[in-house]
């Protein structure tokens, strides 16, 4: 009994040890790290891609925050953060003072209930149904019932790209608003009329993806610009401030070739180089 | 001897210092979320103007020329909660005169448990349910294109209430006098008679203290109305996607920037307002309570 406490007080003891020359060498790398914050919708993204830089160099260290497109930027701006991540392009105003590196590409797909018989819309139509022009299924060809228009909250990344690429900035007639890309998965897969917009990597087989003007969503209709309805996931950098080098050496992996394996196991497209 | 009374002394005088200092803490954190939410909520007011903001019947915060009449909000916050009163009080009240009157040992216990344990449930399980469950049904009994509306947060708000009011309210109708009930059944009323006539108009003040606690619940519940109520900032009507005051703060605020997010944060100032004016309302009811008794 006596033989077991001292074991595992040695166990607890060289733990702490370890637990400190853990922190000993984080403060030492202190520089080494890479802080980013912003969009939502680039977790996976962001996970992937700092998952394979911190395996290549292990005294990297890569935080994200997320907090949103919008506080991305703005925490870019203000130095809260080394890289800011934006899942829009920079308006003008903000482009005065920071950087946008674009890394990848997001397809944006459309999604209904499986129930729905339609299952290609033009970007004319969506817009149409989005504006509440259309608010009948048969209009579309589809059966004779309401037209129910799920969407993100204001100033969501994607909701912003969604409104952007079809026409329809400030004048969509939504149903429901919801604020997470899940909810409007689950919210299309339990309401038969309806149709939302999300990221395509977050699109499960509970529901039904639509062709957009003919074009089903994927990796080469995106890449080749054929499907419409994308946005770009961006890098934002301070312009009058030098990154660190640890932020520049990310920077690099994120925008070479190696990271594109990455980006497309995170459900998004690799820019085209 | 007196070198343990020092140690002692100094001990409960360091306590006592602890303690001190642990009080003002409280009033420190109130103070200081008061001071933040009047120095950061007024600007924006200012800029938009008080009665455009207080007064306005569109909410477009991120349209080319933003609006921000924060009006739809404040009505819905005020109808989903007077419905929530409506349908959860009745229920709570009834249930805590079966708790405080009706049961035997037993089933009592059963019933207080699951009472307990519903003021336990986070709020987003609520939502969850209400989500997956309510909505659905509301759609389908009511033949509506969807059912994410007022009516399905007004449901889910009324059952989030039901602890603090039963609670509550069981404990008042407890207080009433033994004597009462009896001289008004020996007087030949029934039991009924005698809860509605006797025993609930006893208890009014620790009744009202109960619908005040469950307004204060509602109006403050973010979570859950999010998730059922559609979130889109139309006038309130009773089968139409909504959004309250709170859900209105939550569900911008990430992503927001410059004048918007200043609107959130006078939204939640005048949501702040509210829960002030009714603690200072339920101040009022549990001291004119006191006084009667």
């Amino acid at each position: 009994m006596k033989k077991l406490a001292t074991m595992l007080l040695a166990v607890g003891m060289s733990a702490a040890i370890a637990g400190c020359g853990g922190t000993a060498r984080t403060t030492d790398g202190a520089a080494q790290t890479v802080s980013t914050d912003g969009s939502t919708s680039m977790e996976k993204v962001i996970g992937y891609l700092s998952e394979a830089y911190m395996a290549e160099n292990s005294n990297a260290k890569i935080t994200y925050n997320p907090t949103g497109s919008g506080a991305g930027i703005q925490a870019a701006a203000e130095g809260r953060c080394d890289i800011g991540l934006s899942s829009r392009d920079l308006k003008p105003e903000e482009a005065e003072t920071l950087d946008g590196t674009v890394i990848a590409i997001d397809g944006i797909a459309m999604i209904v209930n499986p129930q729905n018989p339609v299952s290609d819309l033009t970007i004319e139509q969506i817009g149409r149904l989005y504006k509440g022009e259309i608010s009948n299924w048969s209009e579309v060809g589809g059966s004779d019932a309401p037209v129910v228009l799920i969407g993100r909250e204001a100033a969501s990344g994607t909701r912003d790209g969604f409104e952007a690429i079809t026409g329809t900035e400030g004048e969509c007639k939504y149903t429901q608003e919801l604020t997470s890309t899940g909810d409007v998965v689950q919210t299309v897969s339990s309401n038969p009329n309806a149709i939302g917009y999300a990221s395509l990597a977050s699109v499960k087989d509970s529901v039904k993806l639509l062709s957009v003007e003919g074009v089903t969503p994927s990796t080469e209709t995106i890449q080749n610009g054929t499907y419409k309805i994308q946005r770009d996931f961006v890098f934002v950098t301070p312009k009058d401030k030098e990154l660190s080098e640890a932020a520049r050496a990310f920077m690099d992996y994120a925008t070479s070739e190696a990271a594109d394996e990455m980006i497309e196991k995170a459900g998004a497209v690799p820019v085209k180089r | 001897m007196s070198n343990l009374r020092k140690t002692a002394d100094a001990l409960e005088k360091a306590m006592n210092a602890v303690f001190t200092f642990c009080g003002f803490l409280a009033v420190a954190f109130v103070l200081v979320i008061t001071a933040f939410l009047v120095i950061s909520g007024v600007p924006a007011i200012g800029e938009i103007g008080i009665w455009d903001f207080l007064f306005g019947r569109v909410w477009a915060s991120t349209a080319a020329e933003p609006r921000y009449g924060i009006l739809p909000f404040i009505l819905t916050s005020v109808y989903g909660t007077a419905g929530a009163i409506v349908i959860g009080v009745p229920v709570g009240l009834m249930c805590a005169v079966y708790l405080a009157k009706m049961s035997g040992g037993k089933s009592a216990g059963i019933v207080r448990t699951a009472v307990d344990l519903l003021s336990g449930i986070p709020s987003v399980v609520y939502g969850l349910l209400g989500m997956i469950i309510i909505v659905p049904l509301v759609r389908e009994i009511f033949n509506l294109p969807d059912g994410a509306n007022l009516f399905s947060a007004i449901i889910v708000l009324a059952v989030m209430i039901l602890p603090s009011v039963i609670s509550v309210s069981e404990t008042a109708i407890k207080a009433v006098p033994k004597e009462y009930e009896e001289a008004s059944l020996a007087l030949g009323a029934t039991k009924t008679e005698t809860v509605f006539k006797v025993i609930v108009p006893a208890a009014k003040s620790g009744i009202l203290t109960a619908v005040v606690l469950g307004i204060g619940r509602a109006i403050g519940e973010a979570m859950a109305v999010m998730m059922v109520s559609g979130n889109v900032a139309n006038m309130p009507s009773l089968f139409q996607s909504v959004r309250f005051l709170t859900t209105a703060v939550a569900s911008e605020m990430s992503y927001s920037s410059g004048l918007q997010r200043q609107a959130l944060f006078s939204i939640a100032l005048v949501l702040f307002v509210f829960i002030l004016i009714i603690n200072l309302i339920l101040n009022l009811v549990v001291k004119r309570g006191g006084k009667n008794e």
